[in-house]
């Protein structure tokens, strides 16, 4: 059971990243990436994660790809033209990808023989509560430097994007 | 019921297969794309792949450290976003275009 809803939703996350990699349009590309990330959330549950599996949800597949589809309407952005290619990304990029990708399944395929397979429920540590606990115990200092950087991101952000050029 | 082809539960591998196959394709968007907000959208994919790599450990360990630094990795990455998109904006505010192969007064 479990590992059939694993095949589901693994196969729906790389059938829309290659979608997102092969579509010419932007937005297509946008909602592929959007069907990507519901499908990692759904992952997350399976593996116990719940609070990252909302988060997941919220900020990524919500806030980030409204940012990305808004920033798209707003640019008017269309169909990609073709491009001449370099003759080595032609004819030597995919297949040296593809290789790249065989070459880490190849050393996964044996590691973590003796680790136990992935049950849903057997996790029971990634509640917002313990994730809470843990992040304003043990991790007070990196998220309070993290509201920095966010806040230093929305500055420059407002600079960037209200700048006139002349 | 025959018997599945494959075990009851997913091994921890799989998982982590999953997560290379994503990260893979990201860089494929990342170095054949051509459009500025596609390039963008492939560094989003790669660090999508990263987190389900921390959130699987994260149950391999018994622990939940990996769901903290995937939520921050998320954090990371809704700042970058922001000043990603911006300097996009800025971008083809100059020069009117979104080819990357274009932006490329550096080079010269």
């Amino acid at each position: 059971m479990d590992s059939i809803a694993f095949l589901i939703f693994a196969a729906i996350a790389v059938a829309c990243a290659v979608s997102l990699v092969l579509q010419t349009h932007p937005i297509a590309s946008a909602l592929s990436l959007v069907g990507v990330m519901g499908a990692l959330a759904a992952l997350y549950l399976l593996l116990g994660g719940e609070f990252i599996a909302m988060a997941q949800l919220i900020v990524y597949a919500g806030a980030i790809m409204v940012l990305f589809v808004f920033v798209i309407m707003l640019l008017n952005a269309g169909t990609e033209r073709k491009a001449h290619r370099n003759l080595w990304a032609k004819y030597a990029g995919l297949p040296l990808l593809a290789g790249l990708v065989g070459l880490v399944i190849y050393t996964l395929r044996g590691a973590f023989a003796g680790a136990p397979a992935v049950r849903f429920g057997a996790f029971s540590h990634g509640s917002a509560y313990e994730i809470g606990i843990r992040l304003f115990k043990d991790y007070l200092l990196p998220f309070e430097v993290t509201s920095v950087l966010v806040l230093i991101a929305i500055v420059g952000a407002i600079v960037l994007a209200s700048k006139e050029i002349q | 019921m025959p018997p599945l082809p494959f075990p009851e539960s997913p091994p921890l591998n799989w998982y982590l297969i999953l997560s290379a196959i994503l990260f893979a394709l990201g860089v494929a968007g990342f170095l054949f794309r051509r459009n500025i907000i596609t390039v963008f959208m492939s560094i989003e994919l790669m660090l999508n792949a990263v987190n389900l790599s921390f959130v699987t450990f994260a149950y391999k360990n018994g622990k939940n450290d990996g769901h903290i630094y995937s939520f921050f990795v998320m954090v990371v990455a809704a700042a970058e976003a922001a000043v990603g998109l911006a300097i996009i904006l800025t971008v083809f505010k100059n020069r009117q275009t979104l080819e990357i192969d274009e932006v490329s007064s550096f080079k010269d």
